[in-house]
Protein backbone atom coordinates (compact mmCIF):
# COMPACT_ATOMS: atom_id res chain seq x y z
CA UNK A 1 0.00 0.00 0.00
CA UNK A 2 1.36 3.10 -1.46
CA UNK A 3 0.32 5.93 1.91
CA UNK A 4 -0.06 6.02 5.14
CA UNK A 5 -3.86 5.38 5.98
CA UNK A 6 -6.32 4.96 9.00
CA UNK A 7 -7.52 2.08 8.99
CA UNK A 8 -10.29 0.28 11.35
CA UNK A 9 -7.90 -3.74 12.39
CA UNK A 10 -8.33 -5.69 15.23
CA UNK A 11 -5.28 -6.11 16.58
CA UNK A 12 -4.51 -9.38 15.49
CA UNK A 13 -5.59 -8.12 12.11
CA UNK A 14 -2.72 -4.97 12.62
CA UNK A 15 -0.32 -7.39 13.19
CA UNK A 16 -0.55 -9.48 10.39
CA UNK A 17 -0.55 -5.90 8.52
CA UNK A 18 2.72 -5.56 10.04
CA UNK A 19 3.81 -8.80 8.90
CA UNK A 20 3.17 -8.19 5.52
CA UNK A 21 4.93 -4.82 5.34
CA UNK A 22 8.13 -6.78 7.39
CA UNK A 23 7.83 -9.46 4.09
CA UNK A 24 9.88 -11.78 6.38
CA UNK A 25 12.05 -14.62 4.13
CA UNK A 26 9.91 -17.29 6.47
CA UNK A 27 7.40 -17.68 8.51
CA UNK A 28 6.16 -21.13 10.30
CA UNK A 29 3.26 -21.00 12.33
CA UNK A 30 0.27 -23.49 13.52
CA UNK A 31 -3.15 -21.74 14.23
CA UNK A 32 -3.89 -20.96 18.16
CA UNK A 33 -6.63 -19.54 19.73
CA UNK A 34 -6.52 -16.41 20.07
CA UNK A 35 -3.57 -16.09 17.64
CA UNK A 36 -5.22 -17.84 14.88
CA UNK A 37 -6.28 -14.87 12.74
CA UNK A 38 -2.76 -13.46 12.48
CA UNK A 39 -1.68 -16.78 10.97
CA UNK A 40 -4.57 -17.19 9.02
CA UNK A 41 -4.33 -13.31 7.50
CA UNK A 42 -0.85 -13.35 6.76
CA UNK A 43 -1.26 -17.19 4.68
CA UNK A 44 -4.05 -15.05 2.52
CA UNK A 45 -0.97 -12.85 2.18
CA UNK A 46 1.32 -15.20 1.08
CA UNK A 47 -1.72 -17.31 -1.29
CA UNK A 48 -2.22 -13.72 -2.75
CA UNK A 49 1.43 -13.37 -3.41
CA UNK A 50 1.41 -10.32 -1.78
CA UNK A 51 4.75 -11.52 0.36
CA UNK A 52 7.87 -12.82 -0.90
CA UNK A 53 7.55 -15.18 2.29
CA UNK A 54 8.18 -19.40 2.37
CA UNK A 55 5.25 -20.25 4.47
CA UNK A 56 5.60 -23.36 6.40
CA UNK A 57 2.72 -25.14 7.85
CA UNK A 58 4.07 -27.62 10.72
CA UNK A 59 2.39 -30.05 13.20
CA UNK A 60 2.95 -28.17 16.59
CA UNK A 61 4.49 -25.07 18.15
CA UNK A 62 7.45 -27.08 19.08
CA UNK A 63 7.68 -27.31 14.92
CA UNK A 64 6.88 -23.72 14.47
CA UNK A 65 9.33 -22.60 16.62
CA UNK A 66 11.68 -25.31 15.72
CA UNK A 67 11.56 -24.25 12.00
CA UNK A 68 11.41 -20.98 12.48
CA UNK A 69 15.11 -21.24 14.75
CA UNK A 70 16.56 -23.35 11.64
CA UNK A 71 15.43 -20.51 9.13
CA UNK A 72 16.79 -18.02 11.37
CA UNK A 73 20.37 -19.64 11.66
CA UNK A 74 19.95 -19.78 7.83
CA UNK A 75 20.27 -16.38 7.79
CA UNK A 76 16.03 -15.50 6.95
CA UNK A 77 14.39 -12.78 8.29
CA UNK A 78 12.06 -15.34 10.46
CA UNK A 79 8.94 -15.21 12.07
CA UNK A 80 6.00 -17.23 13.66
CA UNK A 81 3.21 -16.63 16.37
CA UNK A 82 1.96 -18.43 18.71
CA UNK A 83 -0.46 -18.18 22.27
CA UNK A 84 -0.73 -20.03 25.70
CA UNK A 85 -0.25 -23.67 25.44
CA UNK A 86 1.30 -23.01 22.16
CA UNK A 87 3.83 -20.89 23.62
CA UNK A 88 4.32 -23.58 26.51
CA UNK A 89 4.66 -26.35 23.92
CA UNK A 90 7.34 -23.90 22.69
CA UNK A 91 9.22 -23.67 25.58
CA UNK A 92 13.09 -25.77 24.98
CA UNK A 93 12.98 -24.05 21.53
CA UNK A 94 12.24 -20.60 23.50
CA UNK A 95 15.81 -20.99 24.92
CA UNK A 96 17.30 -22.36 22.02
CA UNK A 97 16.37 -19.38 20.00
CA UNK A 98 17.99 -16.94 22.33
CA UNK A 99 20.60 -19.10 23.32
CA UNK A 100 21.94 -19.17 19.49
CA UNK A 101 21.55 -15.52 19.29
CA UNK A 102 18.52 -15.75 16.91
CA UNK A 103 16.62 -12.37 15.99
CA UNK A 104 13.31 -13.73 15.61
CA UNK A 105 10.15 -11.70 16.36
CA UNK A 106 7.31 -13.17 17.11
CA UNK A 107 3.66 -11.76 18.28
CA UNK A 108 2.29 -13.42 21.34
CA UNK A 109 -1.35 -12.89 21.82
CA UNK A 110 -1.59 -13.46 25.98
CA UNK A 111 -4.09 -16.09 27.11
CA UNK A 112 -4.23 -18.08 30.18
CA UNK A 113 -2.47 -21.75 30.58
CA UNK A 114 -4.45 -24.41 31.07
CA UNK A 115 -5.97 -25.98 33.51
CA UNK A 116 -8.83 -26.10 33.59
CA UNK A 117 -9.06 -24.91 30.06
CA UNK A 118 -9.68 -21.76 29.15
CA UNK A 119 -8.98 -19.58 25.82
CA UNK A 120 -9.02 -15.82 27.67
CA UNK A 121 -6.57 -13.17 28.33
CA UNK A 122 -4.25 -13.15 31.05
CA UNK A 123 -0.72 -13.19 31.11
CA UNK A 124 0.70 -16.44 32.82
CA UNK A 125 1.98 -17.43 29.39
CA UNK A 126 4.37 -14.53 28.85
CA UNK A 127 5.24 -14.40 32.57
CA UNK A 128 5.90 -17.72 32.57
CA UNK A 129 8.70 -16.98 29.95
CA UNK A 130 10.12 -14.55 31.38
CA UNK A 131 13.46 -16.54 31.66
CA UNK A 132 13.95 -17.91 28.68
CA UNK A 133 15.94 -15.03 27.54
CA UNK A 134 13.58 -13.17 25.09
CA UNK A 135 12.84 -9.46 24.95
CA UNK A 136 9.14 -8.87 26.21
CA UNK A 137 7.39 -5.79 24.67
CA UNK A 138 3.89 -5.29 25.66
CA UNK A 139 1.18 -3.84 23.56
CA UNK A 140 -1.99 -1.76 25.10
CA UNK A 141 -4.13 -1.55 21.76
CA UNK A 142 -3.88 -2.43 18.04
CA UNK A 143 -1.76 0.39 17.19
CA UNK A 144 0.81 -0.20 19.80
CA UNK A 145 1.19 -4.09 18.64
CA UNK A 146 1.67 -2.91 15.09
CA UNK A 147 4.34 -0.15 16.05
CA UNK A 148 5.90 -2.90 18.41
CA UNK A 149 5.95 -5.09 16.15
CA UNK A 150 8.07 -3.02 13.55
CA UNK A 151 10.46 -1.71 16.27
CA UNK A 152 10.99 -5.26 17.45
CA UNK A 153 12.59 -6.17 14.32
CA UNK A 154 15.09 -3.55 14.26
CA UNK A 155 15.54 -3.91 17.92
CA UNK A 156 16.34 -7.86 17.24
CA UNK A 157 18.29 -7.61 15.02
CA UNK A 158 20.61 -5.03 16.36
CA UNK A 159 24.35 -5.98 16.37
CA UNK A 160 24.90 -5.43 19.60
CA UNK A 161 21.98 -7.42 20.25
CA UNK A 162 21.13 -10.19 18.61
CA UNK A 163 17.83 -11.65 20.89
CA UNK A 164 14.47 -12.65 19.92
CA UNK A 165 12.09 -10.48 20.42
CA UNK A 166 7.60 -11.47 22.06
CA UNK A 167 5.34 -8.80 21.00
CA UNK A 168 2.46 -9.24 23.06
CA UNK A 169 -1.35 -8.19 23.13
CA UNK A 170 -4.19 -9.04 25.12
CA UNK A 171 -6.04 -11.99 23.89
CA UNK A 172 -9.62 -10.94 22.79
CA UNK A 173 -10.05 -7.94 24.16
CA UNK A 174 -7.21 -6.53 21.76
CA UNK A 175 -6.50 -9.18 19.21
CA UNK A 176 -10.11 -9.67 18.56
CA UNK A 177 -11.22 -5.41 19.25
CA UNK A 178 -11.43 -3.53 16.11
CA UNK A 179 -9.94 -0.10 16.52
CA UNK A 180 -8.58 2.76 14.68
CA UNK A 181 -5.46 3.05 14.31
CA UNK A 182 -2.78 4.27 11.47
CA UNK A 183 0.00 2.11 9.40
CA UNK A 184 2.85 3.21 7.59
CA UNK A 185 2.95 2.99 4.05
CA UNK A 186 4.74 -0.26 2.77
CA UNK A 187 8.28 1.63 1.75
CA UNK A 188 8.25 3.57 4.88
CA UNK A 189 8.46 0.35 6.80
CA UNK A 190 10.87 -1.69 4.45
CA UNK A 191 13.15 1.81 4.58
CA UNK A 192 12.63 1.67 8.33
CA UNK A 193 13.81 -2.24 9.04
CA UNK A 194 16.23 -2.25 5.98
CA UNK A 195 17.53 -5.26 4.77
CA UNK A 196 18.85 -7.55 7.56
CA UNK A 197 22.15 -8.83 7.80
CA UNK A 198 22.52 -11.83 9.41
CA UNK A 199 25.78 -12.78 11.67
CA UNK A 200 26.27 -16.15 9.72
CA UNK A 201 24.00 -18.46 7.69
CA UNK A 202 24.11 -21.96 7.62
CA UNK A 203 24.12 -21.77 3.81
CA UNK A 204 26.95 -19.69 3.46
CA UNK A 205 28.90 -22.22 1.93
CA UNK A 206 32.35 -19.75 1.39
CA UNK A 207 32.04 -19.26 5.20
CA UNK A 208 30.64 -22.43 6.73
CA UNK A 209 29.83 -22.48 10.37
CA UNK A 210 28.31 -25.04 12.95
CA UNK A 211 25.20 -24.06 14.83
CA UNK A 212 23.97 -26.26 17.59
CA UNK A 213 27.30 -27.74 18.84
CA UNK A 214 27.76 -29.13 22.16
CA UNK A 215 29.03 -26.36 24.65
CA UNK A 216 30.38 -27.93 27.88
CA UNK A 217 31.15 -26.45 31.31
CA UNK A 218 34.61 -24.59 29.83
CA UNK A 219 32.29 -22.11 27.81
CA UNK A 220 28.48 -22.53 27.96
CA UNK A 221 28.75 -20.02 31.11
CA UNK A 222 30.60 -17.47 29.01
CA UNK A 223 28.04 -17.98 25.99
CA UNK A 224 25.07 -16.91 29.03
CA UNK A 225 27.24 -14.16 29.65
CA UNK A 226 27.36 -12.96 26.48
CA UNK A 227 23.39 -13.17 26.15
CA UNK A 228 23.11 -11.08 29.56
CA UNK A 229 25.58 -8.39 28.37
CA UNK A 230 23.36 -8.60 24.99
CA UNK A 231 20.12 -7.98 27.87
CA UNK A 232 21.91 -5.52 29.04
CA UNK A 233 22.87 -3.45 25.52
CA UNK A 234 19.05 -4.09 24.21
CA UNK A 235 18.26 -1.49 27.00
CA UNK A 236 19.77 1.62 24.68
CA UNK A 237 18.86 -0.19 21.03
CA UNK A 238 15.12 -0.25 22.45
CA UNK A 239 15.40 3.43 23.22
CA UNK A 240 17.35 4.55 19.81
CA UNK A 241 14.70 2.45 17.77
CA UNK A 242 11.66 4.34 19.96
CA UNK A 243 13.11 7.55 19.21
CA UNK A 244 13.67 7.04 15.64
CA UNK A 245 10.36 5.43 14.78
CA UNK A 246 9.15 8.55 17.05
CA UNK A 247 11.08 10.84 13.97
CA UNK A 248 8.90 9.02 11.72
CA UNK A 249 5.43 8.41 12.80
CA UNK A 250 5.20 11.09 16.06
CA UNK A 251 4.71 8.03 18.29
CA UNK A 252 7.40 7.83 20.40
CA UNK A 253 8.22 4.05 22.88
CA UNK A 254 10.23 3.50 25.60
CA UNK A 255 9.99 0.82 28.55
CA UNK A 256 7.50 3.12 30.41
CA UNK A 257 4.64 5.33 29.61
CA UNK A 258 3.20 7.49 32.20
CA UNK A 259 -0.53 8.97 32.92
CA UNK A 260 -0.83 11.83 34.93
CA UNK A 261 1.63 10.43 36.92
CA UNK A 262 3.71 13.67 37.54
CA UNK A 263 2.03 14.73 40.66
CA UNK A 264 0.64 11.45 41.14
CA UNK A 265 -0.07 10.60 45.16
CA UNK A 266 -1.44 7.00 44.14
CA UNK A 267 -0.65 5.12 41.36
CA UNK A 268 -1.69 1.53 39.30
CA UNK A 269 1.14 -0.17 37.23
CA UNK A 270 -0.08 -2.64 35.00
CA UNK A 271 0.36 -4.27 31.52
CA UNK A 272 -1.62 -3.90 28.53
CA UNK A 273 -5.36 -3.21 27.65
CA UNK A 274 -6.45 -2.80 31.19
CA UNK A 275 -3.83 0.52 30.95
CA UNK A 276 -6.84 2.07 29.02
CA UNK A 277 -9.28 1.09 31.74
CA UNK A 278 -7.14 2.74 34.24
CA UNK A 279 -6.65 5.83 31.92
CA UNK A 280 -10.30 6.39 32.21
CA UNK A 281 -10.83 6.02 35.59
CA UNK A 282 -7.44 8.21 36.61
CA UNK A 283 -9.31 11.19 34.23
CA UNK A 284 -12.64 10.35 36.03
CA UNK A 285 -11.08 10.16 39.76
CA UNK A 286 -8.51 13.56 38.56
CA UNK A 287 -11.93 15.27 37.67
CA UNK A 288 -13.21 14.97 41.58
CA UNK A 289 -9.75 16.37 42.03
CA UNK A 290 -7.92 13.29 43.10
CA UNK A 291 -4.05 12.78 42.56
CA UNK A 292 -3.81 9.72 40.96
CA UNK A 293 -1.95 8.35 37.91
CA UNK A 294 -1.01 5.50 35.71
CA UNK A 295 2.24 3.82 34.85
CA UNK A 296 2.17 1.23 31.85
CA UNK A 297 5.60 -1.19 31.81
CA UNK A 298 6.01 -1.56 27.50
CA UNK A 299 9.44 -3.12 28.00
CA UNK A 300 9.72 -5.75 31.11
CA UNK A 301 12.44 -7.88 29.79
CA UNK A 302 15.10 -6.43 29.80
CA UNK A 303 13.46 -5.23 33.14
CA UNK A 304 13.31 -1.29 33.41
CA UNK A 305 14.32 -1.30 37.37
CA UNK A 306 16.08 2.31 37.61
CA UNK A 307 13.24 4.03 35.22
CA UNK A 308 10.63 2.17 37.58
CA UNK A 309 12.62 3.72 40.53
CA UNK A 310 12.67 7.58 38.73
CA UNK A 311 8.90 7.08 38.23
CA UNK A 312 7.36 5.46 41.21
CA UNK A 313 9.30 7.15 43.72
CA UNK A 314 7.61 10.20 44.32
CA UNK A 315 4.05 8.58 44.86
CA UNK A 316 2.87 7.98 47.85
CA UNK A 317 1.06 4.41 47.52
CA UNK A 318 1.51 1.51 44.36
CA UNK A 319 -0.75 -0.93 43.25
CA UNK A 320 1.03 -3.30 40.84
CA UNK A 321 -1.68 -5.14 38.91
CA UNK A 322 -1.02 -9.04 37.95
CA UNK A 323 -2.47 -10.65 35.34
CA UNK A 324 -0.93 -13.73 36.28
CA UNK A 325 0.20 -15.68 39.62
CA UNK A 326 3.40 -16.98 40.57
CA UNK A 327 1.87 -19.40 43.10
CA UNK A 328 4.24 -18.19 45.36
CA UNK A 329 2.28 -16.98 47.92
CA UNK A 330 4.25 -13.76 47.38
CA UNK A 331 2.33 -11.80 44.41
CA UNK A 332 2.64 -11.85 40.89
CA UNK A 333 6.19 -11.88 38.98
CA UNK A 334 5.73 -8.13 38.28
CA UNK A 335 5.09 -7.46 41.92
CA UNK A 336 8.03 -9.12 42.85
CA UNK A 337 10.17 -7.56 40.53
CA UNK A 338 8.86 -4.01 40.94
CA UNK A 339 9.34 -4.24 45.15
CA UNK A 340 12.73 -5.77 44.48
CA UNK A 341 13.85 -2.84 42.21
CA UNK A 342 13.13 -0.60 45.15
CA UNK A 343 15.05 -2.22 47.51
CA UNK A 344 17.85 0.17 47.48
CA UNK A 345 16.15 3.54 46.94
CA UNK A 346 15.88 5.84 48.95
CA UNK A 347 12.33 6.73 48.88
CA UNK A 348 10.12 3.80 48.44
CA UNK A 349 6.18 4.44 48.58
CA UNK A 350 3.72 2.18 49.80
CA UNK A 351 3.30 -1.21 47.39
CA UNK A 352 0.61 -3.54 47.43
CA UNK A 353 -0.25 -6.05 44.67
CA UNK A 354 -3.19 -7.13 43.10
CA UNK A 355 -3.47 -10.12 40.92
CA UNK A 356 -6.44 -9.69 38.17
CA UNK A 357 -8.48 -10.51 35.40
CA UNK A 358 -7.41 -14.52 35.39
CA UNK A 359 -9.08 -16.52 32.64
CA UNK A 360 -10.07 -13.61 30.75
CA UNK A 361 -11.97 -12.34 33.87
CA UNK A 362 -13.73 -8.81 32.99
CA UNK A 363 -11.67 -5.83 34.57
CA UNK A 364 -13.74 -2.67 34.42
CA UNK A 365 -13.98 0.48 35.89
CA UNK A 366 -15.66 -0.07 39.01
CA UNK A 367 -12.37 -2.59 39.92
CA UNK A 368 -10.16 0.39 39.35
CA UNK A 369 -11.31 2.78 41.28
CA UNK A 370 -11.69 0.03 44.18
CA UNK A 371 -7.86 -0.21 43.50
CA UNK A 372 -7.49 3.40 44.03
CA UNK A 373 -10.27 3.39 47.18
CA UNK A 374 -7.74 0.65 48.78
CA UNK A 375 -5.08 2.82 48.03
CA UNK A 376 -6.46 5.73 49.72
CA UNK A 377 -6.93 4.01 52.92
CA UNK A 378 -2.86 2.62 52.42
CA UNK A 379 -2.35 6.10 52.47
CA UNK A 380 -4.13 7.19 55.55
CA UNK A 381 -2.82 4.60 57.52
CA UNK A 382 0.65 4.68 56.41
CA UNK A 383 1.14 1.54 55.97
CA UNK A 384 -0.17 -1.31 53.70
CA UNK A 385 -2.65 -3.66 55.20
CA UNK A 386 -2.76 -6.46 52.77
CA UNK A 387 0.14 -6.81 50.27
CA UNK A 388 -1.13 -9.64 47.71
CA UNK A 389 -4.84 -9.38 46.97
CA UNK A 390 -7.05 -10.98 44.16
CA UNK A 391 -9.18 -8.67 42.38
CA UNK A 392 -12.91 -9.39 41.54
CA UNK A 393 -12.50 -13.03 42.69
CA UNK A 394 -15.20 -14.84 45.21
CA UNK A 395 -13.43 -15.76 47.93
CA UNK B 1 44.68 -27.85 29.73
CA UNK B 2 44.06 -25.65 26.70
CA UNK B 3 44.31 -22.02 27.53
CA UNK B 4 40.41 -20.69 28.01
CA UNK B 5 39.24 -17.80 26.17
CA UNK B 6 36.99 -15.13 27.42
CA UNK B 7 33.35 -14.03 26.79
CA UNK B 8 34.94 -11.36 24.07
CA UNK B 9 36.90 -13.32 22.41
CA UNK B 10 34.11 -16.32 21.44
CA UNK B 11 31.72 -15.97 18.52
CA UNK B 12 28.27 -15.44 19.70
CA UNK B 13 25.44 -18.53 19.95
CA UNK B 14 27.97 -20.73 20.24
CA UNK B 15 28.50 -21.59 16.35
CA UNK B 16 31.65 -22.74 15.13
CA UNK B 17 32.95 -20.10 12.51
CA UNK B 18 35.84 -22.67 11.49
CA UNK B 19 35.18 -26.00 9.48
CA UNK B 20 37.28 -28.80 10.85
CA UNK B 21 38.25 -27.45 13.94
CA UNK B 22 37.96 -30.46 16.52
CA UNK B 23 41.32 -31.19 15.46
CA UNK B 24 41.96 -28.71 18.08
CA UNK B 25 39.51 -29.78 20.50
CA UNK B 26 41.80 -31.89 22.69
CA UNK B 27 39.03 -34.48 24.21
CA UNK B 28 41.80 -36.57 25.22
CA UNK B 29 41.57 -34.40 28.55
CA UNK B 30 37.90 -36.28 29.77
CA UNK B 31 39.85 -39.54 29.58
CA UNK B 32 40.43 -41.92 33.03
CA UNK B 33 42.73 -44.67 31.30
CA UNK B 34 44.84 -45.00 28.47
CA UNK B 35 45.84 -47.44 26.54
CA UNK B 36 49.61 -48.33 26.16
CA UNK B 37 50.93 -49.84 22.83
CA UNK B 38 53.63 -52.14 23.01
CA UNK B 39 55.41 -52.06 19.25
CA UNK B 40 57.34 -55.17 19.95
CA UNK B 41 54.43 -57.63 20.37
CA UNK B 42 52.48 -55.56 17.44
CA UNK B 43 51.58 -57.13 14.66
CA UNK B 44 50.41 -54.11 12.64
CA UNK B 45 47.33 -56.24 11.79
CA UNK B 46 45.03 -52.17 12.15
CA UNK B 47 42.01 -54.06 14.04
CA UNK B 48 42.49 -50.84 17.30
CA UNK B 49 42.70 -48.50 14.03
CA UNK B 50 39.33 -50.05 12.37
CA UNK B 51 37.76 -49.75 15.56
CA UNK B 52 38.53 -46.43 17.73
CA UNK B 53 35.64 -44.38 17.35
CA UNK B 54 37.69 -40.93 17.97
CA UNK B 55 40.44 -42.05 14.80
CA UNK B 56 43.15 -41.60 17.72
CA UNK B 57 45.25 -44.65 16.53
CA UNK B 58 48.04 -43.22 14.17
CA UNK B 59 49.17 -45.24 11.26
CA UNK B 60 51.70 -44.42 8.86
CA UNK B 61 52.76 -46.85 5.33
CA UNK B 62 49.80 -49.30 6.67
CA UNK B 63 51.92 -49.79 10.64
CA UNK B 64 50.57 -48.29 13.61
CA UNK B 65 52.96 -45.57 15.09
CA UNK B 66 51.22 -44.61 18.19
CA UNK B 67 48.37 -42.97 19.73
CA UNK B 68 47.03 -39.71 19.78
CA UNK B 69 46.72 -38.49 23.48
CA UNK B 70 44.78 -35.65 22.40
CA UNK B 71 42.04 -37.34 21.44
CA UNK B 72 41.77 -40.78 22.39
CA UNK B 73 39.20 -40.93 25.00
CA UNK B 74 40.31 -44.00 26.84
CA UNK B 75 37.64 -45.86 25.69
CA UNK B 76 39.50 -49.01 25.68
CA UNK B 77 37.63 -50.42 22.84
CA UNK B 78 41.74 -50.69 20.90
CA UNK B 79 42.44 -52.56 23.98
CA UNK B 80 39.32 -55.40 23.88
CA UNK B 81 39.37 -55.93 20.38
CA UNK B 82 43.53 -56.26 20.02
CA UNK B 83 44.28 -59.86 18.68
CA UNK B 84 47.21 -59.71 20.62
CA UNK B 85 45.81 -58.66 23.79
CA UNK B 86 48.33 -57.78 26.31
CA UNK B 87 51.47 -58.26 24.21
CA UNK B 88 50.51 -55.22 22.35
CA UNK B 89 48.17 -52.74 23.52
CA UNK B 90 47.48 -52.39 27.42
CA UNK B 91 44.85 -50.38 29.31
CA UNK B 92 46.31 -48.30 32.39
CA UNK B 93 44.80 -45.71 34.81
CA UNK B 94 45.60 -42.31 33.93
CA UNK B 95 47.28 -41.03 37.00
Amino acid sequence: MGSRQHVAMTGNEAVAHAMRQINPDVVAAYPITPQTDIVQFFSQFVADGMVKTEFVTVESEHSAMSATIGAAASGARAMTATSSQGLALMWEMLHIASGYRLPIVMPVVNRTLSGPINIHCDHSDTMGALTTGWIQLYSESAQEAYDNMIQAVRIAEHPDVRLPVMVCQDGFITSHGIESLEVLSDDEVAQFIGEYKPAYSVLDVDNPVTVGPLVLPDYLFEMKFQQAKAMEASRRVILEVGKEYARLTGREYGFLESYKLEDAERVIVVLSSTAGTTRAVVDELRRKGEKVGLLKPRVIRPFPASELRDALSHARAVAILDRAETFSTQGGPLFCEIRAAFYDAPKRPLMRNYIFGLGGRDVGTSQIESVFADLAEDVARGSVKTPVSYLDVRE
Amino acid sequence: MTKLKSAKDIPIGGIIPEPGNSRAYRTGEWRSQRPVWIPEGCVHCLMCWVYCPDNAIEVEDGKVKGIDYNHCKGCGICVRECPRKEKALRLEREA
